[in-house]
């Protein structure tokens, strides 16, 4: 069945070169992601999730992040061997990203006004002054901040304030592909979810796809229509967000995220943490990458790399799998 | 004015630019910096009527070091030429190289330190390698080198003392670059699509403008001086061509016995420079919106 995928990735593999050590920080990733899909990518810190991001974006660290082998097609095109003059206008136009941190994701220096206005110069220069002032008050608008507030600079806003305006440049020319990078991880519960609300809104009115990079199940569980779990630069288990919130087959990393969340109806006196710490991303895994810290780990597991088993829409990468026809 | 008045009206209706130069207007000290160099500079550029270029040379034997009166307002030297003239005619130098110098360090240094610190890596390498060559060598001295290569005159003296200067520019400016590249906004603005020039020149220079505008304030006062060791060395603007260093290092025998012959040119370049300190300020304040006022 082939689907309007808006973004391919296939075994995508991005390495950082430093003095000392290569560091594998996203090692086969696969990902496709539907039009108007609102995808979550979930996993530690370290997994390779925001590695991720910048490599769509081609915005990786200069002589640093190199991206050894895979692609990435958007549209159907080959973003990776897209030349940087082509590259331009696809960032904030096409696809735009939201930060972690809005505290520090405006500059200073600029009335928030301007800093909106400044997207819209970028990409729509055809655009005049008032019809660009008014596209910019309408923009205020709809994430809620008055647009009287365009004159103040970003200090004279609360956090949650600042994250709508970051909001408001991401989507102010009406991308098709929005990458979220922790978008509510800075913010207070209260000012998560109105943003994550607010996200939502825009998201349907815009029909933009969502990438939404958290380590907050429970954001994902509200806001995503499909969830990819990241261990270790892989994907190990994908799925839509019903059959692997159902609990009833999961990657055993998938499930060891699920014990780390405390469950008032559970009787359970502690929560169960996995054991151990995030895989080296220097070393190279012969075997499965999880194997180390997992309970049902064997010989096997040590030895050979396991490949997604799939049942419809949801995958896991795991051996446990390999025989089951439905999960 | 216009805009404190309408802003009371809309907060929201001005761009960066316009709360910038809002920002400095509303600044006294600024104001004042401003204020006295457009006396300074008109007075300057006036000098042809109320003095006239002969009087610069023009020597009255019989009123040599006649202290300041109605006919000679600033006195008269060792060879009874007019000061007021001279330093008049002096200041069109003194001015104009000195920012002309300062123009073109800044500009130059800021193209070779900011490009060394937003590209990194190889570039930096090889343009700070360049700037370390300029910095090893003391700056006199590389200026007389550069204009005894050239050869003497007043354009050459600019180029010389600018490249002079060159290295302690982009030193700043690449520092500035340096800390402010790796910030988040920087990393956001790429994202939505700016290319590096645009970065470069909307983003990071003016969160990194403050440093950079000091120094080229202070910078200027001792240019102001420099033009003039330059004269006295025989290079560039040399004696009896007026210029406010030049005027006191010629001076210099007689400065105990007339001081006024050192005071004047000498509170003309103080003007100018805290002039240039005061403006320097304000931009910088003018320039970060977390200043109060």
């Amino acid at each position: 069945m082939e689907k309007d995928n808006l973004l391919e990735i296939s075994d995508l593999t991005v390495q950082y070169n430093t003095d000392d050590a290569v560091v594998h920080a996203v090692n086969h990733f696969n990902l496709n992601l539907v039009r108007g899909e609102a995808r979550g990518l979930v996993g530690e810190t370290g997994a390779g999730k925001t590695t991720l991001a910048l490599s769509i974006l081609r915005l990786l660290p200069e002589r640093v992040g190199e991206v050894v082998g895979g692609s990435i097609r958007y549209n159907g095109e080959e973003l990776l061997t897209l030349p940087e003059a082509e590259m331009l206008p696809l960032r904030g136009k096409k696809i735009s990203m939201i930060f972690q941190d809005p505290m520090t994701s405006l500059n200073p220096t600029h009335t928030v006004g301007d800093q909106i206005l400044e997207v819209l110069d970028l990409h729509f220069p055809e655009m005049t002054k008032a019809e660009k002032a008014a596209r910019v008050d309408e923009m205020m608008t709809l994430v809620g901040i008055p647009p009287e507030r365009k004159g103040s600079f970003p200090h004279e806003f609360s956090g949650g304030m600042k994250q709508r305006i970051v909001i408001a440049m991401a989507l102010v020319a009406e991308p098709e592909l929005l990458l979220a990078d922790e978008p509510t991880t800075a913010l207070d519960v209260t000012i998560q979810a109105q943003i994550l609300e607010l996200m939502r809104q825009l998201k349907e009115k815009f029909n933009t796809s969502v990438m939404l990079i958290t380590h907050d199940l429970g954001v994902v569980a509200q806001f995503c229509d499909s969830v990819s779990v990241v261990y270790a630069g892989r994907v190990v288990e994908s799925g839509p967000v019903e059959a692997v919130f159902e609990r009833k087959a999961n990657h055993p990393y998938t499930a060891g995220l699920f014990n780390c969340i405390p469950d008032l109806n559970d009787n359970q006196p502690r929560l169960r943490p996995i054991p151990g710490h995030m895989a080296d991303p220097r070393v190279v895994h012969e075997g499965c990458c999880f194997a180390d810290r997992c309970e049902f780990a064997t010989d096997r597991c040590r030895k050979e790399p396991p490949v997604m088993h799939t049942c419809g829409d949801h995958g896991i990468l795991c051996h446990l799998y390999e025989n089951k026809e439905e999960f | 004015m216009t805009i404190a008045k309408r802003r009371k009206k809309s907060l929201s209706e001005y761009s960066t630019g316009e709360l910038v130069m809002y920002r400095f207007r509303k600044n006294k000290l600024a104001m004042f910096g401003v204020v006295l160099l457009c006396i300074v500079a008109v007075a300057v550029m006036l000098a042809p009527v109320l003095s006239s270029y002969e009087a610069v040379s023009q020597m009255h034997v019989s009123d040599r070091f006649t202290a300041p009166n109605k006919l000679y307002i600033f006195g008269t030297d060792e060879f009874g030429r007019d000061l007021f003239a001279r330093v008049l005619y002096g200041g069109r130098i003194s001015l104009l190289c000195s920012f002309a110098i300062i123009g073109i360090a800044f500009v130059v240094g800021a193209v070779i330190g900011g490009a060394a610190g937003y590209f990194g890596g190889k570039v930096d390498s090889v343009l700070m390698r360049f700037v370390d060559m300029l910095m090893a060598v003391p700056s006199t001295l590389l200026a007389m080198a550069i204009i005894t290569a050239l050869g003497n005159g007043v354009w050459k003296l600019v180029v010389a003392l600018a490249i002079s200067q060159i290295a302690r520019f982009a030193r700043i400016v690449r520092s500035a670059v340096l800390t402010l590249r790796n910030v988040e906004y920087i990393e956001a603005a790429k994202c939505y699509g700016c290319s590096s020039l645009r970065i470069i020149l909307k983003h990071i220079l003016p969160n990194g403008i403050g440093p950079i505008i000091v120094s080229a304030t202070l910078c200027l006062g001792q240019t102001i001086l420099s033009i003039s060791s330059m004269g006295y060395l025989g290079l560039g603007v040399a004696s009896p061509t007026p210029e406010w260093g030049t005027i006191i290092s010629e001076n210099k025998m007689n400065i105990q016995a007339y001081p006024y012959l050192g005071l004047i040119p000498g509170i003309c370049i103080c003007l100018t420079v805290m002039a240039v300190n005061f403006i320097g300020d304000g931009l910088r304040d003018a320039f970060d919106p977390r200043t109060k006022n």
